[in-house]
């Protein structure tokens, strides 16, 4: 019996888990050459599966892997009620980002969420369609914006480089994350004051519809003495 | 025989009746364009229905109602007054883990009419209340027209009242902005902030300054709306008198003859009412000529606020007394402003829907 562990692929993100795991007792090392996404832990009971970020979520909710690193907002997007179907053990304090709306900043009398609703309904009148948001989170945008009582939008995928789409004229507003917001003004967008969405962080998961037999529980509790969480 | 089959088994029983109270039957397909609906519902809609994409037609959905489909074929019919029923299947996406159907029938009717609207509305009502009394079912009544009617008649902008208007199928929306317009309390930082430095600089200072103009959204949009703003914040509040008949009415649930006795009163301090409530009274006497007791039926103001976002005057449900875990059995009501929205014309109309379903499960019990 091992627990099967999703780890980031490549990037910080997956230097940073090693180094989370690793800082508890928890070695983790790549293994094959350079290209093989293939790693090893340092301990008996942990089988390390390297995967893209973004798939780690889909792997957690199928019950495939027992645990997973990935950032929370991935998880709330990607799970329909995600909290039924994993649990967070710990927060590994990396990956920070803030999911914000963000709007241009030449619109100075929309600072709120009511600004935007209002805003909104009068682009709509004025150019026969809803005012667009550029995202690739919709369930968290659609559920946070109707939670606000914000009306008149629509959503539109963007898979990257979403600060650019309202100077393509693709979107009027976006809603992405953002760190320092140092890309947002580059890009002269602003966050509303009231438009924080989700604050991510990586995660630790773990999935509530794998396997979870006596072994497998005993040996989580072990893991978990070992990380100390 | 199956549990499907006796369920459409119910609902042909519904719709032989319909048909014999005149209603001619019509189909719609099941795949649908998507653009009607997100046009009325708004992006919400895309969390409750099942959308595909065709490589020709574009963003389709999975049937999620019939009155869209329904209204769109009678306005390329020619119009008219008409009677329609329909019987089929409907697609809801349930919230995650709540084991609620995907897809059931409903059954509906709907009467297009621009004669006496108290008596269209009687009819359908009385139908639906024939049909379902051996069920046992409590039946509720509201009034859109009335809430329509109280925002207004309001003392205060015509951009307020559209703005409540506007919310007024999102209650909590709704209340925020009511509060905020009523004087009940004050206007976001940011928003005071604002005001505050359009006074002292002027609005093409702070547009300077503020970044270079890109997207669709115009200067001359964000100019427009820092006026409003600016004329908006000078605005006196909502007289109190005013609010608290608001609150009223909101909060007003009775039987119909003391609702329509409260909303007569009411219309004394708030006499834009007066034509909705007098609507009322017809509609009461309406329901007498068709053997119905007023007196049996409730009255929420409020009913139809969550739940049905394109009904503008006579609302109705039946439910099924102790079982709040049951859906209604049928709901339903007047949407005389929904063939002007999608079709730009007026056809006014009222209608409604049975699941059968749930009849069958009261008939019954669950099976």
């Amino acid at each position: 019996m091992t627990l099967k562990l999703g780890l980031p692929s490549k990037g910080r993100l997956m230097e940073k888990a090693f180094d989370w795991f690793s800082g508890r007792g928890i070695e983790m090392r790549r293994s094959g050459n350079d290209r093989e996404y293939a790693a090893e832990a340092g301990t008996a009971g942990l089988t390390v599966m390297l995967m893209s970020a973004g798939e780690i979520p889909r792997e957690l909710a199928a019950g495939r892997i027992h645990l997973g690193v990935t950032g929370s907002d991935l998880v709330r997007d990607r799970i329909p009620a995600w909290d039924q179907a994993v649990e967070e053990l710990a927060e590994l304090g990396f990956g920070f980002a803030d999911l914000v709306i963000a709007v241009p900043a030449a619109w100075v009398d929309v600072e709120t969420l009511d600004d935007l609703d209002a805003a909104a309904a009068d682009f709509r009148s004025g150019h026969g369609h809803r005012l667009r948001i550029a995202t690739k989170y919709h369930r968290l945008v659609r559920d946070f914006l109707r939670e606000a009582g914000v009306a008149d939008y629509r959503l539109v995928d963007s898979q990257g480089a979403t600060e650019a789409t309202v100077r393509h004229l693709t979107a009027e507003a976006i809603a992405d994350i953002t760190s320092t917001g140092e890309t947002l003004r580059a890009n002269h967008l602003k966050p509303l004051t009231d438009g924080l969405i989700h604050r991510s962080q990586a995660v630790l998961f773990r999935a509530r519809g794998a396997i979870w037999g006596d072994a497998e529980r005993a040996e989580l509790e072990r893991l978990k003495g070992v990380l100390g969480i | 025989m199956t549990q499907k089959s006796r369920i459409r088994e119910e609902a042909e029983g519904f719709a032989r009746a319909f048909a014999e109270a005149g209603a001619v039957p019509v189909e719609t397909d099941l795949l649908l364009e998507a653009g009607p609906f997100l046009d009325l519902y708004g992006e919400d809609i895309r969390a409750r229905a099942y959308t595909t994409t065709d490589p020709d037609r574009g963003e389709l959905m999975l049937r999620p109602d019939f009155t869209l489909p329904v209204v769109r074929q009678h306005l390329s019919n020619g119009r008219g007054a008409a009677r329609y029923c329909y019987l089929g299947e409907v697609f809801r996406m349930p919230p995650t883990g709540s084991g609620r159907p995907r897809e059931y029938l409903q059954v509906g009717y709907e009467l297009f009419s621009e004669g006496d609207a108290a008596a269209a509305d009687a009819e359908v009502f009385a139908l639906f209340h024939g049909l379902l009394s051996p069920l046992g079912l409590a039946p509720v009544t509201g009034d859109m027209g009335v809430l329509l009617a109280a925002v207004e008649s309001l003392s205060t902008t015509p951009r307020r009242k559209r703005a409540l208007r506007r919310h007024l199928w999102r209650p909590r929306r709704f209340r925020t902005l009511f509060d905020r317009f009523a004087g009940r309390t004050e206007a976001s930082a940011p928003r005071r902030a604002l005001v505050a430095a359009l006074k002292a600089r002027g609005a093409e200072a702070l547009m300077a300054e503020a970044g270079p103009e890109i997207g669709l959204r115009t200067a001359a949009d964000v100019r427009a709306r820092l006026d409003i703003l600016a004329a908006d914040a000078a605005e006196p509040p909502i007289p109190q008198a005013q609010a608290e008949v608001l609150d009223a009415i909101l909060s007003l649930r009775e039987t119909l003859p003391n609702a329509y006795a409260a909303l007569s009163d009411m219309s004394v301090d708030l006499p834009g009412i007066g034509p909705a409530v007098t609507g009322i009274g017809r509609r009461m006497a309406a329901l007498e000529a068709r053997g119905l007791d007023p007196a049996s039926l409730a009255f929420e103001a409020s009913y139809g606020r969550t739940s049905m976002e394109y009904y503008d005057g006579f609302v109705f449900g039946f439910v099924a007394p102790g079982r709040p875990d049951l859906p209604p059995v049928a709901t339903g009501g007047r949407y005389d402003a929904l063939t002007r929205r999608i079709g730009g014309v007026e056809a006014p109309a009222v209608g409604g829907v049975i699941r059968p379903e749930i009849a069958l499960e009261l008939r019954e019990g669950p099976t």
